[in-house]
This record gives structure tokens, sequence and C-alpha cells, in this order.
């Protein structure tokens, strides 16, 4: 009952607060919205007994990356972007695609959840000290990728300087 | 207990909604934050399978996902304050000096 | 309404400590304020606040009164919203992060399995309420001060965190309870095994709760006030509230990673058993000075005050006394765990703000550029290193049969060694950065 409450709860606040991101005028505003989805996604995480990928999300999305996103708009904020138009041009072909697009999923979920096993989970208890399993798998069968991804940060942190220099 | 299809529903419905503010806005930093969405709702979908299979390497490519996000936001921050620098402006359709 | 009675019945130790922290956090804040401004008071040779009750014992709860009906200012200009929801980010931020915290053994709220974990990631939220609050004042005090904060913060906390990962490899848990059990196992605490990780954390700490000498998005003498500049009454109070909360928090981070949290000093020496009385000792200590006092007191309500927080600081004494004098075996000396866990614990976060507080009034502020520059070309690359020679002391402790007492001094040495080597470069850029001036 209480797992109910909380997941729809969550799950009604992420989807809430992504439709305010897009829609909202001032970005400040979707900065804010953001957040809110990113800690209800971090909420379900936890739901799903994923507690180690509830902190990073917390720490690095909701801390980190967000941090970025509103320190980098309030550098650049410009008044002037509240009153223009929002929407692009093709607004209303690009809304009837990405519509059509979320119907066909729709309908995949919809009738391949028959198909798949998509119904019991596994019991809780198989993932428990999430800290722990989530740092053997990634040290040992996903080693190489690890390091990918740390070389991957590198790059984008070198690309990031290099973008903000003042003079090229 | 809530069925997996659940979960997948919702981040449909997180993944439509980013793909929405992508093609239709016209600020660069909202299509950036829309696409940030879209990474956010595949992670649900990786950490429901996660769960239902019992296994934790769902719970990996999620790390794998947000390390990404990460770069990406950096990067593509880093291209908008350029950007901004050269153009004083946030508009994406204003982005066209590659455009002939 | 049975499943609400079945969560209260089982989770009913955890909401009365919740509630406890709640309550009680304000109160501790303002004495820790009062506490500063009598060691400020004291490092410049003055006596501080003396009017509201007994040396200024009173005064917190004046100036809290004086906060509450103060009138509440909301610029017209502000984005009202997120004006008005900000501050409570920044406080709820800092209550949460208390809720992993183990203040004694019998003490704590949750025992996670992330504990260390959600402590700093929560705590780190709340640097949203700080920019929010500076954004939406529409000031350009608020906004500078606003993004400072967020550029120290997001500097000093990859610091703090790397000189954190230094102390999880030694515990090899990030439960808050089982990181002091290691320290018992160990016999040591992790600031002797580790004391340029626990040097980089106390560094990164006063800058990520904002203290001088590192205050510089609240700078009063460049920035009015910073964040908080368009800031008046009740929501004035809670950034407060926030602020000296973080303080409590990095102070028990600390305690709990370095200073082995609840434990007595010599925990595991029988020959040290003595050091059981020391709580009660002191607190006599402190009570016979308040009736020393006492009657000096110019005024007799104040002197009747003062006899009665005596008369409090002794019953403490003797609650602390009680579990040892009882005997053995007994229900009241099984209560010795909690209560000298709680006592040592508190001390020990005490000793640590006081450090802040000595640190305050010692250093001059820095200047902005200094500041990033000790962070990212100073204390980052020295924590990584940190964590660099705590791993290789492990190893050669478990691999390859070193005992502690070799493999960790000599992984300081090497780490101090390039402390010198970064510190030396340091000198030598700032040198050649005065003669070719700033850039811009």
């Amino acid at each position: 009952m209480l797992d109910q409450i909380v997941f729809y709860f969550f799950a009604a606040l992420a989807v809430i607060s992504a439709v305010l991101v897009v829609t909202r005028r001032n970005i400040v505003q979707s900065a804010i919205f953001l957040i809110t989805a990113l800690l209800a996604t971090a909420g379900i995480f936890l739901q799903l007994h994923a507690e180690f990928l509830f902190i990073v999300q917390v720490i690095l999305y909701a801390g980190g990356i967000m941090v970025l996103f509103v320190f980098v708009i309030m550098l650049i904020n410009l008044d002037v972007s509240l009153h223009q138009v929002q929407f692009n041009r093709q607004w209303w072909l690009g809304l009837v695609l990405a519509l059509a697009l979320g119907a066909q999923l729709t309908v995949a979920i919809a009738v391949g959840r028959s198909g798949l096993p998509l119904g019991e989970p596994a019991p809780a208890t198989m993932l428990e000290p999430s800290t722990e399993l989530v740092g053997k798998v990634l040290f040992s069968e996903y080693m190489l990728p690890f390091e990918i991804a740390s070389i991957l940060l590198l790059v984008a942190m070198i690309g990031a300087v290099v973008m903000a220099k003042k003079k090229v | 207990m809530i069925p997996t299809s659940h979960y997948l529903f919702l981040s449909l419905g997180l993944f439509t909604v980013g793909v929405i503010g992508v093609v239709t806005r016209r600020n660069v930093i909202i299509i950036l934050m829309s696409i940030e969405l879209m990474l956010n709702a595949v992670n649900i979908n990786l950490v429901a399978f996660s769960r239902l299979v019992g296994s934790a390497e769902g719970h990996v490519f999620a790390i794998f996902i947000i390390t990404d996000a990460a770069a990406e936001a950096a990067v593509g921050l880093g291209i908008i304050i350029a950007f901004f620098r050269n153009r004083e402006t946030l508009l994406g359709d204003e982005m066209d000096l590659l455009k002939w | 309404m049975h499943s609400l009675i079945d969560f209260l019945l089982t989770y009913w130790v955890q909401l009365v400590c919740a509630v406890i922290i709640v309550a009680v956090l304000p109160l501790v804040a303002g004495y820790i304020v009062l506490m500063e401004r009598k060691v400020m008071a004291d490092m410049q040779a003055r006596l501080g606040p003396m009017r509201v009750g007994p040396h200024g014992l009173l005064q917190p709860i004046a100036d809290a009164l004086k906060l509450l009906i103060k009138e509440d200012i909301i610029p017209d200009e502000a984005d009202k919203a997120i004006f008005w929801v900000a501050p409570l980010i920044s406080v709820t931020a800092g209550m949460l992060a208390m809720s992993t915290l183990a203040i004694g053994p019998w003490f704590q709220i949750a025992d996670l399995n992330i504990g260390l974990l959600f402590i700093v990631g929560i705590s780190a939220l709340g640097i949203f309420g700080i920019v929010l609050g500076g954004w939406s004042s529409n000031s350009h005090y608020s906004l500078l001060g606003a993004l400072r904060s967020a550029a120290q913060l997001v500097s000093y906390e990859t610091a703090a965190g790397m000189a954190i990962v230094g102390a999880l490899m030694l515990a090899g848990t990030l439960s808050t309870r089982e990181i002091i059990a290691t320290q018992n196992d160990y016999g040591v605490w992790f600031v002797f095994a580790a004391p340029v990780g626990f040097f980089i954390y106390v560094v990164a700490s006063i800058a990520e709760t904002n203290r001088a000498p590192f205050d510089l998005p609240e700078a009063e003498s460049e920035l009015v006030a910073g964040y908080m500049t368009e800031y008046s009454g009740f929501r004035w109070a809670l950034y407060f509230l926030a602020e000296y909360t973080n303080m409590v928090v990095v102070a028990s981070i600390a305690t709990t990673l370095f200073l082995g949290g609840w434990l007595r000093p010599f925990a595991g020496t029988r020959a040290f058993n003595f050091l059981d009385f020391l709580p009660s000792v002191l607190l006599l200590g402190v009570a016979g000075y308040c009736f020393y006092r006492a009657p000096k007191q110019p005024v007799k309500i104040q002197k009747m005050v003062l006899a009665a927080v005596g008369a409090m600081i002794i019953l403490v004494a003797l609650i602390l006394a009680a579990p040892l004098l009882a005997p053995a075996g007994s229900f009241v000396a099984s209560m010795k765990a909690g209560l000298h866990g709680a006592f040592w614990f508190l001390l020990k976060v005490g000793l640590y703000i006081y450090l802040f507080m000595w640190l305050r009034f010692t250093f001059p502020r820095y200047r902005f550029d200094q500041l990033m520059r000790l962070g990212w070309q100073f204390l980052i690359p020295l924590s990584i290193v940190n964590v660099m020679g705590i791993g290789v002391a492990l190893v050669l402790h478990r691999h390859f049969g070193w005992s502690h007492w070799t493999a960790f001094p000599l992984t300081t040495i090497l780490t101090l060694a390039v402390a010198g080597l970064l510190a030396a470069a340091g000198e030598k850029q700032e040198k050649t950065h005065a003669i070719v001036g700033e850039e811009a």
C-alpha cells in the first residue's frame, strides 16, 4: 500500500514537473521544475530499492549538473528572452510527431507486456546491499567501459574549458 | 506490488515530454534541459528492468548514463556560453552561421 | 487507518528522534551564535552580550523573538514565489541531512546503507536555496553573492568529497554506525591514519559553510550581506538557521569519519577507563563556576537564573555518572553506552565548531581568485594524492603484511611531500601572476 502511494506520488510529480519544464516562459522556473523532476525520479529509484543510484542521482544530477545549469542561466540571463516567442515555427509539426511517437510506444508497451515477462519482479532482497553490488559489477565486468567513461569526462572537461575561453 | 509496465509508461511519458521540449522550444538551454529529461526517462527504464531481472547491471548502465549527462551538460553549456558571447542570443533557430 | 497505527508502532523511535531534532535544532543554533559572540568577545578582549540574562545566557531567545516580530519585506521586483520558497529549501536540506547522523549509539533516525553519502548529497542541495534566493531578490549584491556561493560550493565539494573517499576506503562502509565501529576495531581514529585527509576536510568544510576566512558570498565590505541582502525578519532567520545547521552537519561528518564519533578517547584500552568519569567532572566544574559567579550578578533574578543553570548542569552530570556508579548488569548501568556516546559526540562536534570560530577570528578574508586557486590548484590535487596514498597504504598493509605503524606514516609523509611541492608551485605562480597582473 505504502509502495503504491510512494510510486504514484513520485510519478505524478515527475510528469507534472516535466510538463512545466517545457512550458514555462522563465528559464529559471524551468530549471527549478527540472530539479523537482529529477528528485522525483530519485524517489522512484529509492522505491525500486536502488539506494546507491538514488544518491548518485541526488549528488550528480541535482547537486552537480543542475547547479551548473542554474549557474550558466544566471550568468547569461536575458530579460529580453521573456518577451520573445517561446516556440519555433514548426512547433505544431514537432508536437504532432512527438505525440505520434509517444502513441506508438504506448501501443508497443501495451501490446508487448503480455509477451514479455513484465509481471512479477524479482524479490527485493536480491539487490540488497545495493552499493556493494553495483561496485562489484562496475569494477569487474564493466571495468573497461568505466575507464572509457572517465576518458569521456576528461575530454568533456577539456572541451568545456576550450569552448568557454574568451578568445579562441 | 507495482507492475513493471507502469514504470515503462512513466518513463514513456517523461521521454515524450522531453521530445516535445526538444522539437518545439526555441531556447537552447531549455532544449538541453529537455535532453536531460529524456536521459532521465531512460534511467527509470533501466532501473525498473534491473529490478525485474534482479541484477545490478541496469544500475551500472544508469550510472554510465548519468556520467554521459554530466559530460553533455558541461560541453553543451560551454557551447552555449561561447555562442552567447558571439551572438547575444539564446534562441536555437538563430544558430544559423553554417546554414547558407 | 490500521496501517497508519502499524506505521506509528513500528517507527515511533525514529519519529520521536526526528521531532526532537526539528524542535531542538533552532535552539542549538541560537546558542552556537551566542557562543560565537562570546568567543569573539573573548578573543578581542571584550565581554560580549551581558544584558539579557546572566552573562547574556538568554540572548538567543531575545534575538529569536525580535526576528519573529520584525516586518517581513518582500522586494517589489522580486520573483515572489521563489523568494518565498528559497530559505525553506536551505533549511530543509540541512535538517534532512541530520537524519542519518548517529549521535551516540542510541540516537539515530535511520541507519542507511548509503548513510554518509546521503548526508553529503542532501546537504549539497542547500545550495539551491542560496542561489535561488540570490537570484529572486533581483538585486546585484544578492546575485553576485549567489554566484560566488555556487562557484565556491561546487569547487570545494570536490575536495571535501575526495577527503571523505579517503576515510571511507579505510572504513570500507558507508553506514555511519559501522564507520564508528571500524574505528573502534582499528583502535585508532582515522584522523591519525589520514591526517592530510582531515586537514583537507577542515578547509573544504569551512568553505562549504561560507564561513570566514572564506565568507566571500556574504562579505560585508563588498556585497552588503551577499545573497541575504534583501531578506529580513523570519526568512532571514531561516537562512541563518540553515547556515548553522550546515555547520553542525559538517562538524558531525568530520566527527563521525575522522574523530571516532561517539567513542571515548582510548576506547579500547582498559587503563584509560577513568576517562569515563571525565564528562561528570567536566560538567561539575562548569556548575561550580556557575555557583561561583551567581552571587556576583547585579540583579536578584539573574542570581537565581544562574544558580538554576548550575543546578541543571549538576543534574546532567549526575545522570552521566549514574551508570558508572550503579552495580554492573543493572538497567541503569546499561544506559552508559547511549548517554556517554551522546556526550562524547556532542563534545567533539562542539570542539570542531570552536575550531571554526577560532579560525574565523584569526584569519583575514581571502580574495576570490585566491580562494579558487587554493581550491583547484592545491586542495583538489592534494585530495587525489591523499586517496592514492591511502590506497597504497592499504595494499601494503593487506597484501604485503606491513604493519599499520609503518604503512600509514610512510604514505602520510609522501602525501605531505606532494603538498609541499604543490604549495611551492602555487607560490611561484602567484609571483609571476603578480608581475603579469590580473587578466580580467
